[in-house]
């Protein structure tokens, strides 16, 4: 049952989430986008796109993930039952493969030679990478200097799939600059070159592209639960930075007005203190990155940088889609510090032998909160979206 | 008659293709921007274009993107460029075109900024990442307001789009030479005479070419199939340059826009 009677169609043919979305780009681009979505849809309404699709997530991503029931975390919180839809368990460790294949293999059916990405932490990269090496492409990963030193791991995964690694050095260097980097060089080589973003940000198409190829979270997500509780989850939480897997997760359920749903955003050292990735908490409705959302900026409309202890949250936009969710009242944003997030990260290690990814302990942290004054009869879907074996270093220095 | 249209038909008297040139306001400052204005004009620039500073330019190359920063570094807002736009009105008549990304305008509010715009003596807005399909409000308040309009084409663009920007723009039309980022380049590959020729089959607005123009060789062969060339990375070059030596940074500037002035006769 929505809450509404009219079933949720966004977004509308242009792209736009009620005011958000779009596309705000050069004219140079617009064929492009017109091109891909027109792609898109045609490959959309083609069975045999979605046979191609589903072979990799299962053959090769190892899908479907499990829904694994956290008892122990469950018993030391004391109050509603906590599953972890396991995303960390599906090949290069998180969600992020998801997408890229379904954009390789939509790259593939047009025919272009050549992919490029941007990425933060790597993760995004890692699987962009995979992908191309998968399907024989060429692939050019833009990366923000600050992020390739923070994440070298990553930067060698990327360069042993084959991929070509350009570390970014303008404005911020860290993902605003590494998208703006990669928009260029589409911009650029646009005849030949597929685009691969990241999360459900960017022009449209891709803020829906990202978010259908993504719902398999929580497509299998559901059917799971209800083999499992026999009903749907009170409460779903994911975290968000773009708010590619948090979309994945909550899309499926959006008609689902009794299923609560909480974005959790990185309040980095606090929202006082001004180092923080809490677009939609703290941020204000602007243009970025080809699509009108909420954003971090100063009183003249220029982005600020972002702050998270998690190199993927480490953005100051968000996917349009949850600008519209936060103002139409569908999906809760809060926020928790890179302090609590770090209690988190070693807490799920320590309770269930599951290291996660920082991006995903903020949702962990914000379960922490909830699940105790909730009852036992009550059920909670946490997006476990990584796995954190990227950030050891990282948490070791902080820890 | 706008003082775009009025230079435009000017210019057709004298056989001349216009001459626009991009500076970033504030670029190292933004009294340095009002006098490389001042000399521009005095070269024979016929209409100037001012970048409003934007933290991701998007379209730009590096040379833009870094005048960007530095004017950035210190603090150039719309309100600035504004005041900008009215000391250059109190003293000349030369057509103004304001160039930007859309958060900052967005920001300042579509409608007082096109009010504030008129007033300072503004002719005609440009904002590189609002196609006509997302322009609405803010078009709509430059009309109201008396501004043109401008709005890119670039060689991907199909008929259909060539179709959209003709009746949604004024003033001119800016033809983007090359699929890519702003940057000077020493040659420039597409048939660009094609371009210009479909775009005129679609519109009576004149038609200008821009990104990519560093050499007065080139002004000339655009300027022959072309109603304005369109200079901005080669003289924010000479401002990044010139470090603190401003008066060498004029010199050059005047010396460089005398030459591609000269070249814009046909």
């Amino acid at each position: 049952m929505g809450k509404t009677d009219r079933k949720y169609s966004y977004p509308d043919v242009e792209g736009h989430f009620g005011d958000f979305g779009g596309r705000y780009v050069s004219e140079t681009l617009m064929p492009a986008l017109i091109e891909l979505q027109r792609a898109y849809d045609e490959a959309a309404a083609d069975e045999t796109f979605h046979e191609e699709i589903d072979y990799y997530l299962k053959q090769y991503a190892g899908r479907p993930t499990p829904l694994y029931y956290a008892r122990a975390m469950t018993e030391n919180l004391g109050g509603a039952k906590i599953y972890l839809k396991r995303e960390d368990l599906a090949h290069t460790g998180a969600h992020k493969i998801n997408n890229t294949i379904g954009q390789g293999v939509l790259c593939g059916r047009m025919g272009k030679d050549r992919i490029i990405a941007e990425t933060g932490a790597g993760q995004h990269g890692v699987a962009t990478a995979t992908v191309a090496a998968l399907l024989n492409k060429e692939c050019v990963i833009y990366m923000g200097e600050e992020d390739t030193k923070r994440q070298e791991l990553n930067v060698f995964r990327m360069k042993l799939l084959g991929a070509e690694v350009r570390p970014v050095v303008s404005g911020t260097k860290t993902l605003k600059d590494a998208m703006n980097e990669a928009m260029r060089d589409w911009v650029t080589n646009v005849r030949n070159t597929f685009y691969i973003i990241g999360s459900v940000a960017g022009p449209h198409p891709y803020p829906m592209m990202v978010r259908d190829f993504q719902s398999v979270i929580g497509h299998e997500a559901m059917e799971q639960i209800l083999a499992a509780e026999g009903k749907l989850p009170d409460t779903l939480v994911a975290c968000v930075g773009g708010g590619s897997n948090a979309m994945g997760l909550f899309f499926p359920f959006i008609e689902e007005s009794g299923v609560r749903k909480i974005g959790v955003e990185a309040a980095g050292h606090g929202l006082d203190s001004g180092l923080h990735s809490a677009t939609i908490t703290a941020g204000s409705v602007g243009v970025l990155h080809g699509s009108k959302t909420y954003l971090l900026q100063d009183e003249d409309g220029q982005v600020k940088g972002a702050h998270s202890v998690a190199a993927g949250l480490d953005y100051p936009g968000v996917g349009p889609e949850h600008s519209y969710f936060q103002d139409a009242g569908e999906v809760d944003y809060v926020s928790v510090t890179d302090e609590e997030a770090l209690s988190a990260f070693s807490f799920l290690s320590e309770v269930e032998g599951i290291i996660p990814a920082l991006e995903t302990a903020h949702a962990i942290a914000h379960v922490r909160k909830i699940a105790p004054s909730m009852s036992s009869e009550q059920v909670i879907v946490i997006c476990l979206s990584g796995r954190g074996d990227k950030d050891i270093h990282t948490a070791s220095s902080l820890l | 008659m706008g003082r775009i249209k009025e230079k435009f038909r000017e210019l057709r008297e004298k056989n001349k293709a216009a001459l626009i040139c991009y500076v970033t306001a504030g670029d190292p400052d933004i009294d340095l921007t009002e006098q490389i204005i001042g000399h521009m004009e005095a070269s024979g620039v016929d209409m100037v274009e001012i970048g409003i500073p934007f933290s991701d330019p998007m379209a730009d190359g590096p040379v833009i993107q870094a005048a960007s920063e530095r004017a950035l570094a210190n603090s150039t807002s719309v309100s600035d460029v504004l005041s900008l736009v009215r000391r250059i009105r109190s003293r000349s008549d030369i057509p103004v075109i304001l160039f930007g990304y859309y958060n900052p305008f967005f920001s300042y509010g579509a409608e007082r900024f096109a009010r504030d715009a008129r007033e300072a003596g503004a002719d005609g807005v440009l904002v590189v990442d609002l196609p006509p399909e997302e322009a609405g409000e803010l078009s709509t308040h430059v009309e109201r307001e008396g501004l043109d309009r401008i709005f890119l084409l670039a060689p991907t663009s199909t008929e259909e789009r060539i179709e959209m920007v003709s009746q949604n723009a004024s003033g001119f039309i800016y033809v983007v030479s090359v699929t890519g980022v702003t940057g000077a380049r020493p040659d420039m590959d597409y048939d660009l005479e094609d371009l210009v020729e479909r775009i005129k089959r679609r519109s009576e607005l004149p038609v200008g070419v821009g990104f990519g123009v560093s050499s007065a060789r080139q002004a000339a062969a655009i300027a022959s199939f072309s109603d304005a060339v369109i200079v901005g990375s080669a003289l924010v070059r000479i401002i990044e340059g010139g470090g603190e030596e401003r008066q060498e940074v004029l010199g050059r500037i005047s010396s460089f826009t005398e030459e591609l002035s000269a070249a814009c006769y046909r």
